[in-house]
């Protein structure tokens, strides 16, 4: 277990490592932040001091072990947009778009579930049509569209909602939350039934896939022989054992809407990370992007990371397979 | 809400009941806008800092404005007036004497004296500000008296008065408390108290400010000056996305945007709960061509055929700059000749006498200079940098292939766009030049001189070069006589005229949305003003 878990943790900081210079490699394109930081009077002299002095003369790998250097005592430097650290301005922004994803994870939990067992119970249903066709929908409309389409219905034509921003919210230690202000919740509201359409439909379809699967194994049609009920084979047994790869799916989606989050908070102004970054592209604010990215990178690798873990305390037979391997 | 102590008297339970119909009623009204006391606006981006010197920035300019004043200010209509100063005198050719307003406080109670401008004067001064190209000449400040302050100069310096309206005055004694003597350093690792916060004697004081999400000013009861009272607090909200914006001007949420998409102009106009004010900003597109090198970088490889003043010339005439006008600009434009937009000092009606597009003349032109054929181009072009830039770009690169000119479209952001430009890595690009002293001689010496060191010829990236108009510049430098300026101003376009050194496009005209109760002064440097403006009537 040990050895296993040392092999993935070292495999972890190299997927780090990597994502980090290929961010590096990547910034070359997106121009230089001095352009914007002096005025257009600004001799070529004083343009090549202010590069100087942030680091930027130098070629990016030397950059990037600067970097790392920096980033492993904590220190991610300063914004070159806001002239703020920007570790400080990451945990200021944490909150927003974890509050953000967290909901729009648990709308996918809480609306595709269900939605995924209807339409896999009552297949030919009229209402499992429809439910599958819109599905679609939510799958092939870019994300952008569907957060512009609910301004124009809840905040312009109805007037319910507010089209922008997190509302009031209030400071509880680090952590900024919306969810104790009444307008915190309103703002809410679009935003994360934009950002949690996608789960929802992928819930669902996974749902549906399992159930149908799952339906039609042997020790279900015994339970139907036992005489149970409908609502104790569906429920009781079926259910049960699909959501084993919904669990592990929604795990790993919520990284996937942390990282998404950025096009949801760009529509709706949600100052979250996802925004900042955005933001950080525009001005080529080169060390918010790098402590974005590698934020990102971090996520995603220690949900893997735990996903693997979980899966060899689950499922013995990994254990076996690795344990062979191991012992030559 | 969260009240601590229980209530237990009968009395303390009708007042919360008291306060808690207050509150529901004053949400309500909130809700209908009827009282609304708090003007919220928007654009696209954020404000950079708080900080008075640190970025010379539009958007950043027009919010220290609220909060800071300088010596002189300018006024509804660019005329410079009185401030923080209520008289000057020029006592010599590099001293100019200024007489300070009495009884003005800042906003943590300070008094305002002589101290404060000397302070502030050496702060622009500093090497992390961004405020050079408003210190140009100015040596420094010393103090004759409590309330007298005398400007020196390194010479005489016309544009004087115009550069200080730039330069907004802060209290030393709260700038030194928070150790914020210099405008932030990117070389420093901290981030400077001025950033967030703000002590100005301005018509507003900084109430909160959280980058990225909102700037909230409230109405500064001890400002000298008399503030409209239908305002009493000011927010400024960021709001990225264009469609969200608009989105919040429609539904009320804003009361008015800065930069309205010129695409939703149209649909804006047809709602009774929206209008739109137009305003001319002193900026001036205009095309170049990599005139100096005796070939180009980026073109057709042997002669470089901007070199030869009928190519130029034809190009003149091939561009309908009324065409871009109604179709790319869809009128939000005012179509011109002249390098200088109508508000600065210097501009005449003759230096818009543009000829009439002609291509069968510019054809004959491309012929006679032996390039019947036509040859290739790449055309550098920002695309979020002006109004609708890269249509523009687009329009023109299809009216120069009318004369056999290919100009190949190479669009880019511009961080990456400007340091292109500055490393004069280009044969043919697309500027807009605004004039924040409203001399000149800032485009002049910028745009037009020869390309030396300094501010002389710094954003000439053509290799354009007229020892006629060096030499007018250099006489602008000192020149103090307004008539004489304009005399000198209209020369120098005229030659450049003469030269096709330039293919001026347009004047950027800004139309600003907002909801129809709102009263606002249209500024040409594109500035909103709170104390201006009014909430209700209509």
């Amino acid at each position: 277990m040990l050895a296993f878990a040392i092999r993935r943790l070292l495999q972890s900081v190299l997927v780090m490592l990597a994502v980090g210079f290929i961010a590096f490699s990547l910034f070359n394109f997106t121009g230089d932040p001095v352009a914007l930081m002096l005025p257009p009077e600004a001799t070529q002299a004083d343009r090549d001091e202010v590069r100087k002095s942030l680091g930027l003369d130098e070629p990016s790998y030397v950059q990037f072990a600067i970097f790392v250097k920096n980033g492993l005592q904590g220190n991610f430097g300063i914004s070159l947009r806001l002239g703020r650290p920007v570790s400080q301005l990451l945990i200021e922004r944490l909150p927003a778009t974890l509050e953000l994803a967290m909901t729009a994870a648990l709308l996918g939990l809480l609306i595709g579930i269900p939605m995924g067992i209807f339409t896999a119970l009552k297949r030919d249903s009229w209402t499992s049509k429809v439910f599958l066709t819109g599905s679609l929908i939510g799958v092939s409309l870019p994300n952008f569209l569907i957060g512009i389409f609910l301004i124009l219905i809840f905040a312009v034509w109805l007037g319910w909602l507010p089209s922008f921003g997190r509302g009031d919210v209030t400071q509880i230690g680090y952590w900024s939350t919306g969810f104790l202000t009444q307008s915190g919740l309103k703002a809410l509201v679009l935003p994360a039934i934009t950002l949690g359409f996608y789960p929802v439909t992928l819930i669902m379809r996974l749902v549906r896939a399992e159930m149908l699967e799952v339906l039609r194994t042997d020790y279900i049609k015994f339970a139907r022989a036992r005489g149970l009920t409908n609502h104790a084979v569906h429920f009781g047994h079926a259910l049960k054992n699909t959501l084993v790869p919904v669990i592990t799916i929604t795990g790993l989606q919520l990284g996937g809407l942390i990282a998404f989050a950025i096009i949801t908070e760009t529509v709706f102004q949600w100052p979250g990370m996802g925004l900042l970054f955005i933001q950080a592209v525009q001005f080529a604010d080169i060390p918010v992007m790098a402590a974005y990215l590698c934020l990102i990178g971090f996520i995603f690798v220690s949900i893997n990371l735990m996903v693997d873990m979980l899966y060899y305390v689950v499922d013995p037979r990994l254990r076996v397979d690795r344990a062979t391997l191991g012992g030559h | 809400m969260n009240f601590a102590s229980p209530f237990k008297s009968g009395s303390q339970r009708r007042l919360i009941k008291m306060l808690a119909s207050v509150c529901a009623l004053s949400l309500a009204v909130m809700a209908f806008g009827a009282e609304a006391k708090t003007l919220r606006w928007a654009s696209k981006g954020d404000v950079f800092t708080m900080d008075p010197h640190s970025q010379n920035n539009g958007l950043t300019n027009d919010m220290s404005d609220h909060i800071y004043e300088p010596l002189v200010t300018r006024g509804k209509t660019m005329a410079v007036e009185a401030a923080l100063a209520t008289a000057w005198t020029q006592i010599n050719p590099t001293t100019m004497r200024f007489k300070l307003r009495e009884n003005v406080v800042f906003h943590d109670g300070a008094a305002f004296t002589a101290d404060d401008v000397v302070f502030s004067i050496g702060r622009a001064l500093e090497k992390t500000s961004d405020f050079s190209a408003y210190m140009q000449g100015i040596k420094g400040a010393r103090k004759i008296d409590a309330l007298t302050v005398d400007i020196i100069t390194d010479g005489p310096t016309p544009t004087l008065l115009d550069q200080l309206t730039e330069v907004r005055l802060m209290n030393k004694a709260w700038a030194l408390k928070f150790k914020a003597q210099r405008p932030q350093d990117y070389k420093n690792k901290e981030e400077t108290y001025t950033a967030r916060h703000a002590n100005g004697t301005g018509p507003f004081a900084l109430k909160a400010r959280e980058p990225d999400v909102k700037t909230v000013l409230v109405a500064n009861p001890r400002w000298w000056g008399k503030l409209d009272p239908s305002i009493t607090e000011v927010v400024y909200t960021p709001i990225k996305s264009d469609a969200t914006r608009i989105a919040a001007l429609i539904s009320g949420e804003i009361d008015l945007v800065l930069d309205p998409p010129v695409q939703d102009l149209s649909k804006l106009k047809e709602n009774k709960a929206i209008k739109i004010l137009e305003g001319n900003e002193n900026r001036t597109i205009f095309l170049n061509v990599d005139q100096g090198r005796n070939e180009l970088l980026y073109g057709t490889k042997g002669k470089n055929p901007f070199k030869d003043l009928r190519v130029r010339q034809a190009m003149l005439l091939a561009i309908d700059v009324n065409a871009i006008n109604k179709t790319v600009m869809r009128g939000l434009s005012l179509p011109t000749m002249s390098l200088i937009a109508p508000q600065i000092r210097g501009y005449t009606k003759d230096i818009e006498q543009r000829p009439a597009p002609d291509l069968v003349k510019a054809k004959k032109l491309m012929v006679a200079a032996g390039l019947a054929n036509g040859f290739d181009v790449t055309f550098d072009c920002p695309n979020d940098r002006y109004i609708n830039d890269i249509q523009i770009c687009t329009a023109i690169a299809g009216m120069l292939a009318k004369i056999d000119i290919r100009a190949k479209l190479n669009a880019m952001p511009v961080t990456l766009y400007l340091p292109k430009l500055q490393k004069g890595d280009t044969s043919m690009y697309l500027l807009g030049w605004g004039v924040p002293t409203f001399d000149a001689l800032y485009t002049l010496q910028s745009i037009l001189r020869t390309h030396t060191n300094g501010s002389d010829g710094n954003w000439n990236f053509s290799g354009y070069s007229n020892p006629k108009v060096d030499a007018i510049i250099e006489k602008l430098k000192t020149e103090t006589d307004f008539s004489k300026r304009a005399e000198l101003t209209r020369e120098a376009l005229l030659i450049d005229q003469a030269d096709v050194g330039h293919i001026p496009l347009h004047h950027q005209v800004i139309p600003w949305a907002m909801r129809s109760n709102i009263t606002v002064v249209h500024r040409a440097d594109n500035r909103m003003h709170a104390k201006w403006a009014i909430i209700g009537g209509v």
